[in-house]
């Protein structure tokens, strides 16, 4: 009775035959070292971008001396991920939430203001044949490989012209101009809208706006989906232009925020003695804390996003 | 057939000048905001800087044309500008190439042999794209903390007892390639990802049924059919990590953050730029400098797209 109970996998058809289809699957395409070599870096690599964020997460839950003592993996406790939130909440008389929502509030401005400048101007682009046409698409790709942090400076004085420095606009209206935006709807359009399909419609009596609205637009959702997610982290992200263009810490976004929290408290070194003006009291916990309420919004969406990037919206952007 | 189509009243316009004229105009209001945005927050700073550049701000306001040169001379003669470019120069040689190769290798291995598993890993890669700026710089500070880090075992290994061991000036290429991997190599292995995805399937067929096993087909098909996506890669990655700022800024000497102090408080050249703008007052300055800058990124692109003849942007 025992002895039946007992099963080998080669007494087993089924599992025997699938193991063999395993192995020769394996050994055909990619063989046994190629397979454990893959796996080995796969998996290294996801240690790598996991343990951070692990860490991050247990982070607020432990006190100062519990992140020396314990090991760096381990639980603290709840009531410590309670204190820091409250001692976050009442830094400054609230105003991390002040920068929550500024931070909302400029990425928000910056979708909407950006979107309705690029995508009508990638369609008109792609659709239309105007004079200057081949110039604004040549100043588009150069203008793209500009990182915004080049133009910080002269941004400055310009602002600075039209009284618009510690203003929000002085984040949200540089952020309205994104060529990236316009170029890849230039070519989404150009390499997938068929012209017939305009004509047709013209003939029907509809006019350039209602082919733009009723046809074009609807069919662009990948690129559309796209573009709101690199638009919105680019956004929400933003360090470098409220850094240079704010100093009012009311206007702050989360980014600044983070870093005037970090800069000004303990947070960092919770068991040195502080230099002057330090506020003390803070620890780790708090300033992981305060990186995840940035983090977490941006992570969701990144979820959401990952089939839009994958989607094969950026297949066209790029002739080989 | 040619009677039918003349047949038709829309296509024959009877007033064939005014015709065009509309259709320009149409043209030129859907345009229009970027246009303005473009003028504005673009092109209009980038001709702003170059101005700039010859301006004279001894008195404190700029009189225009009244510097010459002196601007770019005095960011020459700045005894940080062969320390800032030299610092970058050993980032661009360690982060670019290193970078590049791993993120097509992962993206390959990925792909391979799609499951549940690779989804779940190309998922895990692509969130930490999330923590970046600041959290970015204070993660990294944890983690090359030995006595904190969950790598900890790793740099006590290397003889590391204290932040400021593992965190100076000569470690700061290597600590910003891999802290910049950490944050950046996500988005690009799933555009990697994408792209040989939509390689076309007869394509593989073919190599598979001329007996090529998948190392093969990775390395003769794959690799060369996504090509371009790589140079693109590499075009936004340099003129990225060119003007690389936050991550030294934050960590560099005079932060009050208790780390960095082995660490100088002007590393790279984007900060030299802020110091002498922000520090010195001089803008003229600064603004060469942001356009040296901004010429070595757009010189690596132009060359680049020179090279291989890529951004055949008229079809």
């Amino acid at each position: 009775m025992s002895k039946m109970n007992v099963q080998y996998p080669d007494s087993h058809p089924a599992l025997l035959q699938g193991w063999r289809n395993f192995w020769k699957k394996t050994a055909n395409d990619t063989g046994i070292l190629g397979f454990g070599l893959r796996w080995a870096v796969l998996l290294l690599f996801a240690a790598y971008f996991l343990v951070p964020l692990l860490w991050l997460v247990l982070a607020t839950s432990k006190s100062a001396p519990q992140l020396l003592e314990l090991k760096p993996l381990a639980f603290g406790s709840f009531q410590r991920i309670q204190e820091a939130w409250q001692r976050i909440i009442e830094y400054q008389d609230g105003e991390v939430l002040l920068w929550i929502l500024n931070s909302v509030r400029y990425a928000i401005w910056a979708l909407v203001l950006s979107l309705v400048a690029s995508i009508p101007a990638g369609y008109i682009l792609a659709v239309a044949r105007f004079p200057g046409r081949r110039l604004l698409l040549w100043l588009t790709l150069i203008t793209m490989l500009l990182p915004p942090s080049a133009l910080v400076l002269p941004m400055f004085m310009e602002l600075n012209l039209f009284h618009l420095i510690n203003t929000q606009w002085a984040v949200i209206l540089p952020s309205a101009f994104f060529p990236f935006g316009t170029y890849l709807t230039y070519i989404y359009y150009a390499s997938s809208l068929p012209p017939e399909l305009l004509d047709a419609a013209r003939v029907d009596g509809c006019s350039e706006a209602q082919l733009f609205w009723h046809i074009a637009l609807p069919l662009a959702t990948p690129v559309l989906g796209l573009l709101a997610f690199i638009n919105f982290t680019t956004n929400w992200n933003n360090f470098f232009g409220p850094y240079v263009l704010l100093n009012d810490d009311r206007l702050f976004n989360l980014p600044v925020g983070i870093q005037q929290f970090v800069a000004a408290t303990s947070a960092l070194r919770p068991g040195f003695n502080p230099s002057p003006g330090i506020m003390v009291g803070y620890q780790q916990a708090e300033a992981a804390l305060f990186g995840l309420i940035m983090v977490v919004p941006v992570a969701i969406v990144f979820l959401f996003a990952q089939r839009y990037v994958i989607g094969g919206a950026f297949t066209g952007s790029v002739k080989g | 057939m040619t009677n039918q189509t003349t047949s038709l009243p829309l296509n024959k316009p009877r007033f064939p000048g005014f015709s065009r004229w509309w259709r320009h105009l149409t043209a030129y209001v859907f345009v229009l905001p970027y246009l303005l945005v473009m003028l504005a927050f673009g092109l209009g700073p980038g001709l702003y800087a170059l101005l700039l550049s010859f301006a004279d701000f001894s008195s404190g306001l700029p009189s225009y044309f009244a510097a010459g040169f002196s601007n770019y001379l005095a960011v020459f003669k700045d005894f940080r500008f062969s320390f800032t470019f030299v610092n970058i120069g050993e980032f661009l040689v360690i982060s670019v190439p290193l970078g590049i190769a791993m993120v097509v290798i992962l993206a390959i291995l990925l792909q391979m042999r799609p499951g549940p598993l690779t989804t779940a890993l190309r998922t895990l890669y692509f969130v930490s794209g999330a923590v970046t700026g600041p959290v970015l710089v204070l993660v990294a500070i944890f983690m090359l903390d030995p006595s904190i880090s969950p790598f900890q075992a790793l740099l006590h290994g290397m003889g590391f007892q204290l932040t400021n061991d593992v965190i100076y000036a000569g470690s700061l290429p290597v600590i910003f390639t891999l802290v910049g991997f950490f944050s950046g190599a996500g988005l690009w292995i799933a555009i990697q990802y994408g792209a040989l995805e939509a390689i076309p399937t007869e394509v593989l067929e073919a190599a598979t049924i001329d007996g090529a096993n998948a190392w093969q087909q990775a390395l003769l098909i794959k690799f060369p059919l996504i090509r371009p996506y790589i140079i693109y890669q590499f075009i936004l990655i340099f003129a990225g990590n060119v003007q690389l700022f936050v991550e030294p800024q934050i960590l560099g000497g005079g932060n009050n953050l208790g780390v960095g102090a082995n660490v100088p408080a002007v590393w790279s050249p984007n900060q030299l730029a802020y110091n002498f703008a922000f520090e010195m007052g001089n803008f003229g300055a600064a603004s060469a400098l942001s356009l040296i800058l901004l010429a070595i990124g757009l010189g690596a692109a132009y060359l680049i797209i020179h090279w291989t003849g890529f951004f055949n942007i008229e079809n």
